[in-house]
């Protein structure tokens, strides 16, 4: 080095920087940072070796180990199924029934479900599976399309107006905007349509209603106004409105249509999901309706 | 151990001399310090950025990647100008957990055609990368109008006026021309009939809508995203680009099948 001045206290040397007689000292390296600058340059030369590091000009040195993060993620994957498998054996090969009698299995069922309904359908039948405007209550015994095991795994594979080639599909029309009815014809009916669940109207009225009704709704939602799970059509004699069931509501249900939409999930949660779900949703409902 | 390290550091001795003497003189001229550390900082660059643009297995070949409509593109300019990036990100790691609660890896050729990249880091909101079909177009209206209709306790902001701006139209054919400048492959025709194009997507019911299909594809989604047939809204913009998220390609899907457990 240029500078050989020497600091007289403590013998070392300084920069030669000099600011009102201060002098500043260039005191060594520690001896620890040198040995982690070592360590650390000989950890990274182990892995030049081991690991995928260097780029050459249309591949790359892929490394001893031949370690690739998408292989790893795949095995993961297979090892945490292969650790799931002593209760997910079970719930692919008992039946519904058989599951919910078993408490053990279904302490375990229900902490993945908890899961899969939040991450997936929570974000339309809410958190408690009660459902909201537009989306049906899970939690009750009032199904569009059946609520038997076999049907909810169906209907979770296919969904409702969604994009799978099985899938369910049901609509209900615009009844006054497609000039199928009139104002009137619409109010009336929708007195009727109120009367089936208890509401009281004038005995005329009803039958003019009644008879709109047998000409135009009955075909899907039965002569009885009970609905049919095989066209998806509601029940329309009980309290459980998706889209509400008061005289406006039921106003624009008639005059605009409804549509309901479910996706499908067979690209996106495996069977034995969809039956955990299915298992779930068997046990919400009996807990609800008990 | 010193003694170890000092045995092997011997044959280097030269060049740590030289190398201190000259960091010496460096550090008394700042700008050649300055010019140091950037040739520094540039060597980590080239060496990790460069090579990608010659390496082929960087980005999945995928022939049937298809570019963003230009509805589709107005929504994820929508999508940029609103900040949603700031809470959700585009990108499924190669991590267990994200593949376990969002699906398939993402890949790098779903991306291809995004200039910037959504990709992202942070989380308030979960990640977007695979959206798409997972929920009908009114949940996202309805979500978007007030997120706390649907997800009681979302702390998402509301985006209720999307529904009443009109979706502006003309800037699309510059915007589609300035893509393909760098590298999405737009033809004229989509960049000539892009506003009509953006008009027709979000319409069935008029003319316009027959082009769409036929130069971005059969599959590609036409309907009244906003559920207002009347007028063309960048709520109809930003839901079209939703729902697209994650469908621009089936490779990941393919690569990657459903673990059947």
């Amino acid at each position: 080095m240029a500078v050989r001045k020497r600091d007289p206290l403590t013998g070392h040397e300084t920069t030669g920087h000099e600011w009102d007689g201060i002098t500043e000292l260039n005191t060594r390296v520690p001896r620890s940072i040198w040995f982690f600058v070592f360590v650390t340059h000989l950890w990274a030369l182990i892995l030049w070796f081991l690991l995928p590091t260097w780029p050459l000009i249309t591949t790359y040195t892929k490394g001893i180990l031949g370690i690739d993060q998408r292989d790893e993620v795949q095995e993961s994957i297979v090892v945490a199924n292969a650790a799931r498998a002593d209760w997910t054996d079970r719930v692919d090969a008992l039946p519904v029934a058989d599951i919910l009698g078993d408490g053990e299995l279904m302490a375990r069922v229900t902490n993945t479900a908890h899961q899969l309904f939040g991450d997936n359908c929570a974000g339309c039948h809410g958190t408690a599976a009660t459902g909201g405007p537009g989306f049906p209550s899970l939690a009750d015994d009032d199904w569009l399309w059946g609520g038997d095991p076999d049907t909810m795994m169906e209907t979770l594979r296919v969904g409702v107006n969604a994009g799978h080639p099985d899938t369910r599909v049901s609509q209900m029309l615009a009844f006054g905007r497609d000039g199928i009815l009139g104002r009137e014809e619409i109010r009336t009916v929708v007195d009727y349509v109120r009367s089936l669940s208890g509401a009281a109207i004038p005995a005329e009225r009803a039958a003019a209603g009644a008879e709109i009704y047998a000409a135009n709704c009955a075909s899907c939602h039965g002569e009885d106004g009970r609905g049919s799970t095989e066209l998806g059509a509601p029940n329309l004699t009980d309290d459980i409105w998706i889209y509400g069931g008061d005289a406006a509501s039921l106003f624009t249900t008639v005059h605009d249509g409804r549509q309901g939409w479910m996706p499908t999930w067979e690209g996106r949660l495996t069977e034995t999901e969809r039956k955990i779900l299915t298992v779930y949703l068997q046990d919400i409902q009996r807990k609800a309706t008990q | 151990m010193m003694r170890l390290i000092r045995i092997l550091l011997r044959p280097f001795s030269k060049f740590f001399e030289f190398h201190a003497r000259t960091h010496y003189r460096a550090e008394r001229h700042s700008m050649a310090l300055t010019i140091g550390i950037i040739i520094a900082a540039g060597v980590g660059g080239f060496v990790e950025i460069a090579p990608l643009f010659t390496i082929d297995e960087t980005v999945e070949a995928d022939p049937h990647m298809r570019v963003y409509t230009p509805l589709e593109q107005a929504g994820r300019d929508i999508y940029i100008r609103e900040g949603c990036y700031a809470c959700h990100s585009q990108m499924i790691r190669t991590l267990r957990d994200e593949v376990e609660r969002y699906g398939p890896y993402s890949l790098a050729v779903e991306s291809k055609y995004d200039h910037p990249m959504l990709w992202g880091s942070k989380r308030t909101g979960p990640d977007l990368a695979r959206l798409g079909d997972k929920y009908s177009d009114d949940w996202q209206v309805r979500h978007l109008v007030n997120p706390r209709d649907l997800v009681p306790e979302s702390v998402m902001p509301q985006y209720a006026f999307l529904l009443d701006r009109r979706l502006e139209t003309d800037s699309l054919p510059g915007r589609l021309a300035a893509l393909r400048a760098v590298g999405v492959p737009y033809t004229d025709e989509m960049i000539a009939s892009a506003s009509a194009d953006a008009a027709g997507q979000a319409n069935p019911l008029t003319s316009a809508a027959d082009g769409v299909t036929e130069r971005y594809g059969d599959a590609t989604a036409v309907r009244t995203f906003d559920g207002r047939p009347d007028r063309v809204t960048e709520m109809d913009a930003l839901v079209a680009y939703l729902q697209i998220l994650g469908k621009l390609t089936d490779l990941p899907a393919q690569i990657q099948p459903v673990a059947e457990e």
